[in-house]
């Protein structure tokens, strides 16, 4: 459904994704693991066209596009079929949790006010903040605000969804209910692609992993493969310091 | 302690003062500051998103009206323009030259009101569709102007009082009226104090709105910046 080529990106004279490739399938929940700096977040803010590519193709359900001569209309067209979750939420701050949800909806898509709002109700209701829905986001926890931003998300039915870190900015007893929200949803087939420093997730939602390390992909496959056998050196030395930490870190990482 | 004399022409003298506030000094502030806001908005929207050429243009706008005194500015129009034929009445002239002037600075203000809307404002517009123009209206102007409105209401309380600066141009504003029941009963001490205190009443009840507005406008809370 999305493929992506040889995607390359640099800020000025330092190249942070030196032709990344990958293949998601409808219904995939793919995982992208490495530690920081490796690109992750990039990779995902170019292919929603946040940050500019300066090269690499991409296919979208059998279309074809050049990721450095994107025009913006053919952006705004792409950008109807997915959504995106920030790690720090972004949350409209002048609009009610509901308002947040109905905005894309009545205002890009031009869709009628009450029936934006019963879409945004039931979004709402199943990230479990239907009871929330008039507080503004300074007045919700940082779960909350994650959970509304998922509620966002789905409410345009995206044919996938992108997640940058969703949980890196919340503590720690708050990561499970907005990790719950997102296995709930990949149980119901959603198409994810899903940054993530949450091992546990990884593991046991995503079924697709691609490791990165300094701009590339170092190992892409089944996650199972990746976690019960990984091939290349640098997807097990990676895989050894999450052990490692996990074991310094037992309680936290039980999800 | 105050005599008979004093007090009467004090009592009298009120409301002469006041009703030119009431019909010139007010309606001359909300006038040219309604439109300073207009040009205001505009010129930080031009700035904030790089419009080439207008942006140049907005610089050296404000760079003129901030950098150069409003008397001066209120001469030029008032008795430099007729030089070239340009013969403006004083009330429209102060009108141009509070809306131009007050304009260069609220633009300032409202310019770094929207520079400080966080950047993933924008971005979560544009990742549920939104266009530019969408999410400038309906998110990161609602924002700004909530941060800029003390600052603004800060603004319009100073404007008020530099509308006496327009009895130079011979607009019969409160100042003006003060100024001539001075040069009939030479008391200026109490007039002058008089009329400053009808200023203070003007500018209390602007701080009286300005903390309901900031009150009310508080609804969605505090900013994280």
């Amino acid at each position: 459904m999305l493929k992506i080529e040889n995607l390359r990106k640099s800020f000025g004279p330092l190249e942070v994704l030196r032709g990344v490739s990958l293949n998601v399938e409808q219904g995939d929940v793919v995982a992208i693991l490495g530690p920081s700096g490796s690109g992750k977040t990039t990779l995902l803010r170019c292919i929603n066209f946040l940050e500019t590519a300066g090269g690499g193709t991409m296919t979208f359900d059998g279309e074809s596009f050049q990721l450095d001569h994107m025009s913006k209309k053919d952006i705004a067209r792409l950008r109807k079929k997915t959504a995106f979750v920030f790690q720090d939420y972004n949350l409209f701050r002048n609009k009610t949790a509901l308002q947040n949800v109905t905005e894309g909806l009545t205002v890009a898509r031009k869709m009628p006010k009450d029936q934006a709002a019963a879409i945004a109700k039931k979004a709402l209701q199943k990230v479990g903040m239907a009871d929330r829905e008039d507080h503004y986001p300074h007045q919700l926890s940082g779960g909350q605000q994650q959970r509304t931003a998922i509620a966002r998300a789905i409410a345009a039915e995206p044919e996938i969804i992108f997640f940058d870190e969703p949980t890196s900015a919340l503590d720690p007893e708050l990561t499970g209910e907005v990790l719950s929200v997102m296995r709930q949803l990949a149980d119901e087939g959603m198409t994810m692609l899903v940054v993530t420093h949450e091992m546990g997730f990884a593991r046991t939602v995503s079924n697709k992993v691609i490791f990165m390390e300094d701009g590339v992909v170092v190992e892409a496959g089944p996650s199972r493969d990746f976690f019960q056998n990984p091939r290349e050196e640098r997807s097990k030395a990676f895989l050894q310091t999450i052990r490692a930490a996990e074991m310094a870190d037992k309680p936290i990482q039980n999800v | 302690m105050i005599s008979e004399r004093l007090a009467g022409i004090l009592t009298d003298s009120f409301w002469k003062i006041l009703l030119p506030g009431l019909t010139v000094t007010i309606p001359l502030t909300v006038i040219s500051f309604s439109l300073a806001m207009v040009i205001a908005v505009t010129a930080a929207l031009i700035q904030f998103a790089r419009v080439r050429v207008l942006r140049q243009l907005c610089r050296f706008y404000i760079w003129v009206f901030r950098g150069t005194p409003l008397l001066v500015q209120l001469f030029v129009v008032f008795y430099g323009l007729p030089k070239l034929g340009v013969v403006i009445e004083p009330f429209p002239a102060a009108v141009i030259v509070f809306s131009l002037n007050e304009g260069a600075y609220c633009a300032e203000i409202i310019r770094a009101a929207l520079e400080s809307v966080p950047v993933g404002q924008l971005e979560a517009g544009y990742c549920v569709g939104m266009s530019y123009l969408q999410i400038m209206r309906r998110i990161i102007l609602p924002q700004a102007m909530r941060t800029a409105f003390p600052s603004l209401s800060n603004s319009l309380i100073a404007m008020v009082k530099d509308t006496s600066l327009a009895a130079n141009i011979t607009v019969a504003e409160m100042f003006m009226a003060a100024q001539k029941i001075v040069a009939r009963t030479f008391e200026p001490l109490a007039l002058y104090i008089e009329v400053g205190l009808i200023y203070l009443l003007f500018s209390t009840v602007l701080t009286k709105l300005q903390s309901m507005g900031e009150k009310k406008l508080n609804i969605y809370g505090e900013q994280v910046m």
